[in-house]
């Protein structure tokens, strides 16, 4: 079992959600998000995902896209993010981190060099936004080769094969989007939510649920529905109206809805 | 690879997970449409009467004089719209309408594609957003208020270099965002399959009327095909129809000021470009030695992209195509001297295929050469002045 099939497992046992807090490598700077990770772990996070900053972020909505040009201004490159996780690990981080990366940076790294170098500095997984699984052969197989996890993303518009081979593609994790769109804090949780994830389930693994969860009524209505609730753009933007704000105590508010055993 | 998304190595479909399924619907509607008698029939009358296809093939001889070869010009700034952008407008706009979509967003550098989707889109009455970059917006005041009276909801776009390729990650933001009512009307060759073939497909009649138009008239075949890339959608469609032929091809690029990194946007010819993956596709492509997508100047909005259609890329490794580079100077003085020449002033985008050949002239010297002249000038108008302004 990898250290995120484990963060699972006890979660599930727990009968509590697993809580995935994104932020972006970087952003304020480096050393900052050091202590961020050990925060994050402080204030009862289960699994950090690390987004690793790129030039033309896609699929991000205006906050991340903003994260990912400061971290940019800072330098921060994937070898970067790579020695960040090494010097949190080295400073007592027990969580499953994931990175979280658009294709080109990884491209350039090397493919089939990169699952080897990011398990070296302590990754567990990795989930590369515009990677569908067809294009993914390679990949896969390097970081199966390396124990790397592969976790992939399925979306509201993906037809039942697919999330079949999704599922089967992903470890870890399966990674459900809750809503057509980018990256974003959202009112309420989208209606394609639930029947993604019920889909999904059939697959066998755990299945997140993220895009769009802001609140601790959103983290504790999505928990309600899947394994793992992922929240991003509200720690992000928490990061950047106060750089060095507590980020353990704003992990417990955004689970502070999410009290009661499933 | 006899994959259909790809050419060669390149190409291929990188996107979120979200736009997978979308654009395996579009790839079935645009199959089955380009087997369709009635959709071949709609487009073509559109391209006859609408358009006014076909464009002329014009000799252009003072010039050819002076340079001591013979060059024909493929009007396509005689299109309706004034650019080649309008015939894959015109089928995308169609196809919308099969797929039973009512939105259309687009991008657009030049102006150009963001002018003929806002055309195809009141034709055909879709709604229509065209993101621009704010930069773009400023050196193609013509082209936006011309969008904007053709009913097109022009957006800024203030992220990144505000230009070209920060108007597509915006325009791709707001297809994953609204994909199941909107279609992406996707301006050049590029981006995910099936764009790169469906594009090309549409701009194909580009080279089908100047060989049947070469063949009536000078006769034969030319010796040489030249046309400026910078998604690559009207080269595209003058080469295809050649590709089998004994016809040299020369795809001619931004050169910008200089080689160095963020002073021009030729991703072959410059220096800074790596097989990358940009907009959905594996391409060459302009970037950092960390994997970012490096900024590039083009004086021609329409050039000015950090990466390169697919199907370019193999057409390059192997070796059908030579890919040169111009700098924003002989780019210049190529409008200029066609102005005074012809009588034609060529959008900055055009002026680049015709400066490579004024340039090259004497290696040149008498040759047959299609050059496609792909949009008019009217929008650049701005540009020149301030650059003759400024002296050279």
């Amino acid at each position: 079992m990898s250290r995120i099939d484990e963060r699972f497992a006890a979660c599930r046992a727990a009968g509590r959600p697993a809580f995935v807090a994104y932020l972006t490598a970087g952003d304020p700077s480096p050393a900052r998000t050091v202590a961020a990770c050990l925060e994050l772990e402080r204030g009862g996070a289960d699994v950090i995902e690390l987004g690793v900053p790129f030039s033309d972020p896609i699929a991000d909505g205006p906050v991340i896209q903003r994260a990912s040009e400061r971290a940019l201004a800072r330098g921060t490159t994937l070898a970067g993010v790579l020695d960040l996780v090494r010097r949190a690990r080295a400073a007592g981080l027990g969580l499953p981190v994931v990175l979280f990366s658009y294709l080109n940076p990884l491209l350039r790294f090397g493919l089939r060099e990169l699952p080897a170098a990011a398990r070296a500095a302590g990754c567990d997984g990795a989930l590369v936004t515009d990677l569908p699984p067809e294009e993914a052969g390679a990949w896969i197989a390097a970081c199966r080769a390396a124990e790397l996890d592969t976790v992939f993303l399925a979306a509201p518009t993906s037809p039942p094969e697919r999330l079949a081979a999704i599922a089967d593609a992903s470890r870890g994790f399966v990674y459900a989007v809750s809503r057509t769109g980018v990256t974003g804090e959202q009112v309420a949780l989208s209606d394609d939510a639930r029947p993604l994830v019920e889909r999904l389930r059939a697959g066998g693994k755990p299945v997140a649920l993220g895009f769009g969860i802001a609140t601790p009524e959103q983290v504790a209505a999505a928990g309600a529905v899947a394994d793992g609730v992922v929240v991003g753009s509200a720690l992000v933007r928490f990061l950047e109206e106060h750089p060095e704000g507590d980020l353990a105590e704003r992990v417990r508010w955004l689970r502070s809805a999410t009290e009661t055993p499933r | 690879m006899s994959d259909p998304g790809f050419f060669g190595e390149w190409g291929g479909r990188y996107v979120p997970e979200t736009l997978v399924a979308p654009l395996d619907e579009l790839e079935a509607a645009w199959r089955a449409a380009r087997e369709d008698e009635g959709f071949l029939r709609e487009y073509r009358r559109l391209l006859r009467e609408y358009v006014g296809r076909p464009t002329a093939l014009t000799f252009a001889e003072r010039l050819s004089a002076e340079l001591g070869l013979s060059l024909w010009l493929k009007r396509e700034d005689l299109c309706h719209t004034g650019a080649h952008k309008i015939n894959n407008a015109l089928g995308q706009a169609l196809l919308v309408k099969r797929l039973g979509k009512r939105r259309v967003v687009a991008e657009t550098g030049a102006g150009q594609h963001g002018v003929a989707t806002a055309t195809a889109c009141a034709l055909l009455g879709l709604e229509c957003v065209v993101y621009m970059g704010a930069e773009d917006m400023a050196r193609q005041a013509p082209n936006v208020l011309r969008m904007r009276l053709l009913g097109a909801d022009v957006r800024a776009v203030d992220g990144g270099s505000r230009t070209l390729k920060d108007a597509i990650n915006e325009a791709m933001r707001d297809w994953v965002t609204n994909v199941r009512t909107t279609h992406y009307l996707l301006g050049s060759a590029l981006g995910p399959h099936p764009f790169p073939t469906m594009v090309r497909e549409f701009h194909a009649v580009i080279g089908e009327e100047a060989k049947a138009q070469f063949a009536a008239g000078p006769g034969g075949l030319p010796d040489l095909l030249v046309a400026c890339v910078g998604g690559g959608s009207n080269a595209i469609g003058l080469f295809h129809a050649f590709l089998g032929d004994p016809v040299a091809c020369v795809g001619v690029e931004a050169g910008g000021r200089s080689d160095a990194a963020g002073e021009h946007a030729a991703r072959f010819a410059g220096g800074g470009a790596a097989p990358g993956v940009l907009h959905g596709t594996r391409t060459y492509l302009l970037q950092d030695a960390a994997g970012n997508v490096l900024p590039t100047h083009s004086v021609s909005a329409g050039l000015d992209y950090p990466a390169i259609g697919p199907e370019h890329a193999h057409l390059r490794d192997t070796g059908r195509v030579r890919y040169e580079r111009v700098r924003d100077g002989e780019a210049l003085a190529a409008f200029a001297r066609l102005g005074r020449t012809e009588g034609i002033l060529p959008a900055l985008e055009s002026a680049h295929a015709v400066a490579w050949v004024i340039r090259e002239a004497a290696a040149l010297r008498g040759k047959r050469i299609v050059l496609n002249l792909s949009g008019r000038g009217d929008k650049d108008l701005a540009t020149v002045a301030a650059a003759f302004e400024a002296g050279p």
